[in-house]
C-alpha cells in the first residue's frame, strides 16, 4: 500500500503544488488521481518516487518511510511510466525494455529473455524487438513504455498520463489491455489523468484533486458518478453522470427475449421469410450484425450488415446493456454470454421498468485494501 | 599603452575600414544565401549539392582566396573588391544551409495556410516564411559576423588595410601594443555587430517580444 | 590558369624531398588533428557538464561567442611574442600556434556537446531517472549516447576551420601547407598558391569523410532514422481476434 500522510508540496516562490494529502493507495488496486491541471496530480505522483520531493508530509510504501530509502533503489522497485514514453531513442526496443534488470545487475541474457516475455504480454510481436523507438508508433512506444515498467516486476507501479498521447482509438484499445493485465498482475498502481471518463473506467477508487493538490473526493467510480461530494467534483465529473454511472450497477434480473435469427450467407428470400422487421444475423451462434430484409437482393455477407449497434453480455453493467438495446436498428439490443453466443435481445424499455426496480443509491463498495 | 593613445586616428581609421569590410559582405551574402536556400527547401534534390557545395567553400583557406581572387575577378591585389568577395563567400557558405533549414523549420500548418489563402511562392517566402525564419538566421548571421571580423585581419598578409594591420605592424616591430590594440578594437566591433543583429531581429519580429502572458510564471507541473 | 594549377599539383617534383607534398599533408594533419583533440578533451566533457546539469550555462554561451571573435592572426602573433621566448626550442612556435588552432575549435565543439545534451528527449532522461539510473549513468548510458550526433557536428566544424586556418602556421615559420601559400605569395607564385589551396581544401573534406564514417559507426542507428520507416504491424494485432467478424462490437464501458 501507498500511504499519503498530510503530504505538502510547496515551491520558494510560495506556491503549494499539494497541500496536505492523505490517501491510501491499496495494494493491488489502482488509484486514479485525478483533476484540472495545476492540481498537483503529477507532483504527487512524482513525490512517491522522489523525483520531486515534498516539503511536509510523509509517503509509506507497506509501511516504509521512502524519505529514508535511498532514491535510486527505491525508484529500481517502482514502474514508471510516462506520457510519451521516455524511451531511449538510441536503444532497441529490447534493450529498452531491459534497462531496469540490467540495472539490478541482471546478466544480459535473462534481461533480454525477461524483456521478449514482456513484450508479448503486452501485446507486441516480437519482430519489433530489434527494432528503435522511431520506428514505431505512438500505441507500439507506449506499450513498450509499459512493458520497460514491468520487466523487473516492481510490486508498484506510477502511471502518469500514459495513455493521453494516443489518438482514442488506440488509448481504448491501451485501456483495455491494461486493464487485462493488471488482472492477471496485481499490482499497487497511482494512476494519474486529467480525463475523469479514463479514471471512472480504470480506477478501482478515484481521487479527485482540486488546483492547490487538495483532495476534493476519493471514493470507487460508481459512488463518485452517482454522489459528489460538492459543486467542483459534480462540475469536474460533468454531465450525463447518472447514465455513465450505470456502467457501474449491475444488470437487474433481465429475461432475454428469443430473436429470430439467420445465418450468414441466407438468401434474400429466407431472410425476408422471418419478418420484415430487422432480421439478426448470426454465425456459428455469434450475432454479427443486422439486416433490413426489404434492402436485401442477394445473400447475406458481411458487408450487406447494417453498421451500428453493440452487444452487451447479460450479466454485464446496465450502461452496456442500455446502450446495445438504444444503438440496434431494431430497438432491441443483442444479449450473448460469456462466450459471445448469442442469449437473445431486450428492449430499451424493458431495461428501464427493471431499473424502476433496483436500488438507486449506488451499490459498489468503495475497495476494501486487500492485504497480500 | 601611450602608443595605443598617441594612435587612436589610426586604429579607429582601421576599424571603420574592418567594419566596412566584415559587414558589407554579411549583407551580400545574406542577398545571395536567401534565394539559394529557397530553392535548396523547394526542390528536395537540390538541398544535397546546394547545401553540401556551399558549405565546401568553408574549406577554402582565406589567405589563399584573398589572394586569388584577382584571378578570377580581374582585379588588382590589393583593391578591397577581392576581400569583400572572398567575405561575401564565407558568408554564403555559412549561411545557406541556415537558410534551409530555417525554411524548413517553419510549421507545415503555416505554410499550408498561407497557401489557402493564395499567397504565391515568392509573397509566401516574404511575408510568411521569411519573416518565421528571422530568428534562426539571425542566429546563423551573429556567427557569421563575428567570423567575418576574425578572418579579414589575414587580408594584412597580403597588405590590405584593416585592424589586422596592426597585427602584421606589432609582429614585424615585435611590438604588442598594436596587437593588443586590434584584438580589442576587433572584439568590440564583433561586439557591435553581434548586438545590431540581436537589435535588428528583435525589431523585425514584434511576436517574439511580448511576453507570452497565458504563462504565468508560478505555474506548478501537474 | 586551371592548366597551370594541375601542372603543379601533378609535377612529380613536387610530391618528393623534404619539402615534398607529403610531408606537407603529414604537418599539417598533425597540427590539425593535435589541435582538435586537445579542444576535445577540454571541452566535451565541459560541455556534458553544462548540458546535464544545465550550470554555467551562461558562461557557456558567452565563452563559445567570445572564443569566436578572437581574430586568429592576431592571437597567433601575440601568444607567439609572449609565449615564444617563454618556451625553448621549436615549441617555442608550436605551442603558440595550438593556442589559436585550440581556441578556435573549442566554441564548435563546446556548443555541439552541450547543445547535444540540451536537446535530449525530456522524456527520456525523467524516465532514466523514475527507473532509478543515478545522474552519471543517466550522462554516460542516456545523455551521452543521445548527444552524439550533435557532438559529432561540433567536431567535424571544428575540424574544417581548423585545416583551413591551420595555414597560418607557415606565416610563422612552421610548415603544414600553409607554406605553398606563404612562399607562392613571396614570388608571386600563382600555381602554387592555388595548389596548396586545392589540398587543403582537399584535406579538410577528406578528414570531414573520415569523421563522418567514424560517427555512422558510433552513433547509434536509432539516433540517425537510417533504419526505415516504421509498419503498422502490431498496432492492429489485438484486434485479429476470429470472434471480430461481425460489425457488432462489445460496448466498451468496462
Amino acid at each position: 500500500m501507498i500511504r499519503f500522510e498530510g503530504v505538502t508540496k510547496e515551491y520558494a516562490d510560495g506556491t503549494t503544488a499539494v497541500g496536505g494529502l492523505s490517501l491510501n493507495a491499496p495494494t493491488g488496486a489502482i488509484t486514479v488521481l485525478v483533476g484540472p491541471s495545476g492540481c498537483g496530480k503529477t507532483t504527487s505522483l512524482r513525490m512517491v518516487n522522489r523525483m520531486i520531493e515534498p516539503t511536509a508530509g510523509r509517503i509509506t510504501i507497506d509501511g516504509e518511510d521512502t524519505a529514508t530509502m535511498d532514491p535510486a533503489r527505491l525508484r529500481r522497485g517502482i514502474g514508471y511510466v510516462i506520457q510519451h514514453a521516455g524511451l531511449f531513442p538510441h536503444r532497441t526496443v529490447v534493450d529498452n525494455v531491459a534497462t531496469v534488470p540490467r540495472l539490478l545487475g541482471w546478466d544480459r541474457r535473462k534481461a533480454r529473455d525477461r524483456s521478449m516475455e514482456l513484450l508479448e504480454r503486452v501485446g507486441l510481436p516480437a519482430e519489433l524487438a530489434r527494432r528503435y523507438p522511431h520506428q514505431l508508433s505512438g500505441g507500439q512506444q507506449q506499450r513498450v513504455g509499459v512493458a520497460r515498467a514491468l520487466a523487473a516486476d516492481p510490486p508498484v507501479m506510477l502511471m502518469d498520463e500514459p495513455f493521453s498521447a494516443v489518438d482514442p482509438v488506440v488509448r481504448e484499445q491501451l485501456q483495455d489491455e491494461f486493464l487485462r493485465l493488471q488482472a492477471e498482475l496485481g499490482k499497487t498502481i497511482l494512476f494519474v489523468t486529467h480525463d475523469i471518463d479514463e479514471a471512472v473506467k480504470l480506477g478501482d477508487q478515484v481521487a479527485v484533486l482540486r488546483v492547490g493538490g487538495r483532495l476534493a473526493q476519493l471514493d470507487a467510480p460508481g459512488r463518485l458518478l452517482a454522489d459528489p461530494a460538492d459543486d467542483f467534483v459534480a462540475e469536474f465529473v460533468g454531465r450525463d453522470r447518472g447514465y455513465r454511472g450505470l456502467a457501474f450497477r449491475p444488470a437487474p434480473p433481465l429475461e432475454p427475449r428469443e430473436e429470430p435469427t439467420v445465418p450468414l450467407g441466407a438468401a434474400p428470400e429466407e431472410v425476408r421469410r422471418v419478418t420484415a422487421d430487422w432480421v439478426l444475423v448470426v454465425d456459428a451462434g455469434r450475432p454479427v450484425g443486422w439486416v433490413e430484409p426489404r434492402a436485401i437482393d442477394a445473400p447475406v455477407t458481411t458487408d450487406r450488415l447494417h453498421r451500428g449497434g453493440t452487444v452487451a453480455r447479460l450479466d454485464g453493467s446496465l450502461r452496456a446493456i442500455l446502450d446495445a438495446a438504444l444503438s440496434s436498428p431494431s430497438g432491441r439490443g443483442v444479449l450473448v454470454d460469456d462466450d459471445g453466443l448469442l442469449l437473445g435481445t431486450v428492449t430499451a424499455s424493458a431495461v428501464v421498468a427493471a431499473l424502476d426496480g433496483v436500488p438507486r443509491t449506488d451499490p459498489v463498495e468503495p475497495p476494501e485494501p486487500v492485504e497480500r | 599603452m601611450d602608443w595605443i593613445l598617441g594612435h587612436l586616428d589610426d586604429i579607429g581609421g582601421y576599424t571603420v575600414q574592418h567594419a566596412w569590410l566584415a559587414g558589407l559582405p554579411l549583407l551580400l551574402g545574406l542577398a545571395v544565401a536567401v534565394p539559394l536556400g529557397w530553392l535548396a527547401r523547394r526542390r528536395s534534390w537540390l538541398y544535397t549539392p546546394i547545401v553540401a557545395g556551399t558549405g565546401l567553400l568553408y574549406t577554402i583557406p582565406s589567405l589563399a582566396l584573398f589572394i586569388l581572387m584577382p584571378l578570377v575577378l580581374g582585379t588588382r591585389i590589393l583593391d578591397e573588391e577581392n576581400v569583400i568577395a572572398a567575405m561575401t563567400i564565407y558568408t554564403v557558405a555559412l549561411l545557406t544551409r541556415t537558410v534551409a533549414d530555417a525554411l524548413g523549420a517553419v510549421p507545415d500548418d503555416v505554410v499550408a495556410a498561407a497557401t489557402a489563402m493564395g499567397l504565391g511562392p515568392v509573397r509566401r517566402l516574404l511575408t510568411v516564411e521569411l519573416p518565421m525564419a528571422v530568428p534562426v538566421i539571425a542566429a546563423g548571421l551573429r556567427v557569421a559576423a563575428v567570423s567575418n571580423v576574425s578572418i579579414v585581419s589575414v587580408a594584412a598578409l597580403i597588405g590590405v588595410p584593416q585592424l589586422g594591420v596592426l597585427f602584421t605592424d606589432g609582429f614585424y616591430r615585435d611590438f604588442l601594443d598594436p596587437i593588443v590594440a586590434g584584438l580589442v578594437a576587433s572584439a568590440l566591433l564583433a561586439l557591435l555587430f553581434d548586438l545590431a543583429i540581436v537589435a535588428l531581429a528583435r525589431v523585425l519580429t514584434p511576436w517574439h517580444r511580448t511576453p507570452a502572458a497565458a504563462r504565468s510564471g508560478s505555474e506548478a507541473p501537474s | 590558369m586551371t592548366r597551370d594549377v594541375l601542372d603543379w599539383l601533378l609535377d612529380g617534383a613536387h610530391w618528393q624531398g623534404g619539402e615534398g607534398i607529403p610531408l606537407r599533408v603529414w604537418q599539417h594533419v598533425a597540427y590539425s588533428l593535435i589541435a582538435v583533440g586537445i579542444a576535445a578533451v577540454l571541452a566535451v566533457p565541459a560541455g556534458l557538464w553544462v548540458g546535464h546539469t544545465g550550470r554555467g550555462r551562461f558562461l557557456a554561451v558567452n565563452l563559445v561567442g567570445i572564443l569566436r571573435a578572437v581574430p586568429s592572426l592576431g592571437l597567433l602573433f601575440a601568444s607567439l611574442m609572449i609565449l615564444g621566448p617563454k618556451i625553448p626550442g621549436e615549441l617555442g612556435v608550436h605551442v603558440p600556434v595550438q593556442v589559436v588552432l585550440v581556441v578556435l575549435a573549442m566554441p564548435p565543439v563546446l556548443a555541439g556537446a552541450y547543445a547535444g545534451v540540451e536537446a535530449v528527449d525530456p522524456a527520456a532522461r525523467d524516465a532514466a531517472r523514475g527507473m532509478g539510473m543515478q545522474g552519471r549513468d543517466v550522462l554516460l548510458r542516456v545523455e551521452l549516447p543521445c548527444a552524439l550526433p550533435l557532438v559529432f557536428s561540433g567536431l567535424r566544424s571544428a575540424v574544417l576551420q581548423v585545416v583551413a586556418t591551420a595555414t597560418l602556421a607557415a606565416t610563422v615559420g612552421l610548415g603544414g601547407l600553409g607554406r605553398y601559400l606563404i612562399d607562392g605569395l613571396a614570388v608571386r607564385d600563382y600555381a602554387q598558391m592555388a595548389g596548396g589551396a586545392v589540398l587543403v581544401a582537399a584535406l579538410a573534406l577528406l578528414l570531414d569523410l573520415l569523421a563522418a564514417t567514424l560517427q555512422r559507426l558510433v552513433v547509434s542507428p536509432g539516433l540517425t532514422g537510417k533504419t526505415g520507416r516504421r509498419t503498422a504491424a502490431g498496432e492492429t494485432a489485438a484486434s485479429s481476434d476470429p470472434r471480430d467478424v461481425g460489425v457488432l462490437t462489445e460496448g466498451s464501458t468496462r
